[in-house]
């Protein structure tokens, strides 16, 4: 089986209101906080029949295609089984 | 063509919410709008005498909601499903001038699938613009001020007087407008593709609440460069009828007409004279 890990983070500079109302919590709560940034994570399980190089290919498509939108985010692959 | 004649879809798939206040206003108004849900354009799980044809239809209308639960990013499940089964026929419906208007939700599935800002072509790749999480990190719902930016080139918006103030109510979480780096603010004002803009009651620079979301350049709402496909976040199906304007006890309802009743009679009459 080969299970791809999908981390999509914001662009440098690009808003992250979630994020910094978490920062705000934390500080809240006592702790001493200097950045929150937040992401999303997916984990997508290819099966058996897919060598771990194609697996990486197919699954950047699906960056581009759905997973994330290249005018505010990033996304980083890692193949983690 | 005659107003009975003008065909209106009205998409939906799963978690869409606004499509019967959508519908009606193309209906009460005299077209013969229909609430379709994506799957009967695709012909996919449906009986027979429920498959559609987008060809079939003269205006498409992406209403609001919450579509397939807003997951990934809003309006990119919606989006990612229209464009891969229908992304060449909803490119011809676009070029032969047939209008599409996306609002709120239905504003960001056209920025996902490319088909707004649409500078350089009818429906890009990738998107090249995003509808990011409002500033305040809160779904802002409340009755908002828009300036009528254009009405030379946008077909939907013939029927208002330029710069007209027209309140439309807004309910979003993701709302704030900002384009890719490839494509300038000037580009947009230089095509008039900035149809809608936040303003503040005097008609001056609209602090928060009155930009709810922190949108670049208080854009609201633009179009294509052609004119035929608008996306914006305000809802002016809610405002169709003055009694749901909040100040109509104040207003009185001498006229029978919400301040987002022009917009659907704008796109109507423009199918009824070109077509």
């Amino acid at each position: 089986m080969v299970v791809a890990e999908v981390k999509i983070e914001l662009k440098k500079g690009v808003a992250d209101p979630e994020g910094m109302n978490t920062k705000k919590t934390l500080k809240l709560l006592g702790w001493d906080v200097d950045k929150v940034e937040t992401g999303k994570l997916f984990e997508i399980d290819l099966g058996d029949n897919i060598s771990k190089e194609e697996a990486k290919k197919e699954v950047e498509e699906m960056c581009k295609k759905l997973l994330a939108n290249p005018v505010i985010q990033t996304y980083d692959i890692s193949i983690i089984d | 063509m005659k107003r009975e004649d003008v065909d209106v879809a009205v998409l939906r798939i799963e978690g869409t919410n606004c499509e019967e206040e959508s519908y009606l206003a193309f209906k009460r108004l005299g077209a013969n709008a229909e609430k379709v849900h994506l799957k009967q354009l695709l012909s996919k799980d449906v009986l027979e005498d429920e498959e559609r044809s987008l060809d079939g239809y003269d205006i498409l209308m992406i209403p609001g909601g919450f579509s397939a639960g807003d997951y990934i990013r809003a309006g990119a499940i919606f989006g990612a499903r229209t464009k891969s089964a229908l992304g060449e026929e909803l490119k011809n419906f676009v070029e032969t001038g047939k209008p599409v208007l996306g609002v709120c939700n239905g504003f960001q599935i056209l920025v996902e699938m490319g088909l707004l800002p649409a500078v350089d072509k009818t429906i890009s790749q990738v998107p090249k613009a995003a509808l990011e999480t409002n500033d305040s990190n809160r779904f802002e719902c409340r009755p908002t001020l828009l300036k009528v930016e254009d009405n030379s080139n946008c077909v939907f918006t013939r029927g208002y007087k330029e710069h007209e103030i027209v309140l439309y109510p807004s309910a979003h979480k993701e709302g704030k407008f900002v384009l890719d780096e490839s494509i300038s603010l000037e580009e947009l004002e230089k095509n008039d593709q900035i149809v809608f803009r936040y303003t503040a009651p005097d008609g001056g620079e609209p602090e928060y609440p009155w930009n709810p979301n922190g949108s670049l350049d208080n854009i609201a709402g633009i179009c294509n460069p052609e004119g035929n496909v608008l996306g914006l976040m305000p809802h002016p199906e809610r405002v169709f009828d003055p009694y749901t304007n909040p100040d109509w006890t104040r207003k009185g309802l001498k006229e029978n007409r919400g301040d987002g009743k022009t917009l659907f009679k704008s796109v109507l009459e423009y199918v009824e004279d070109n077509f």
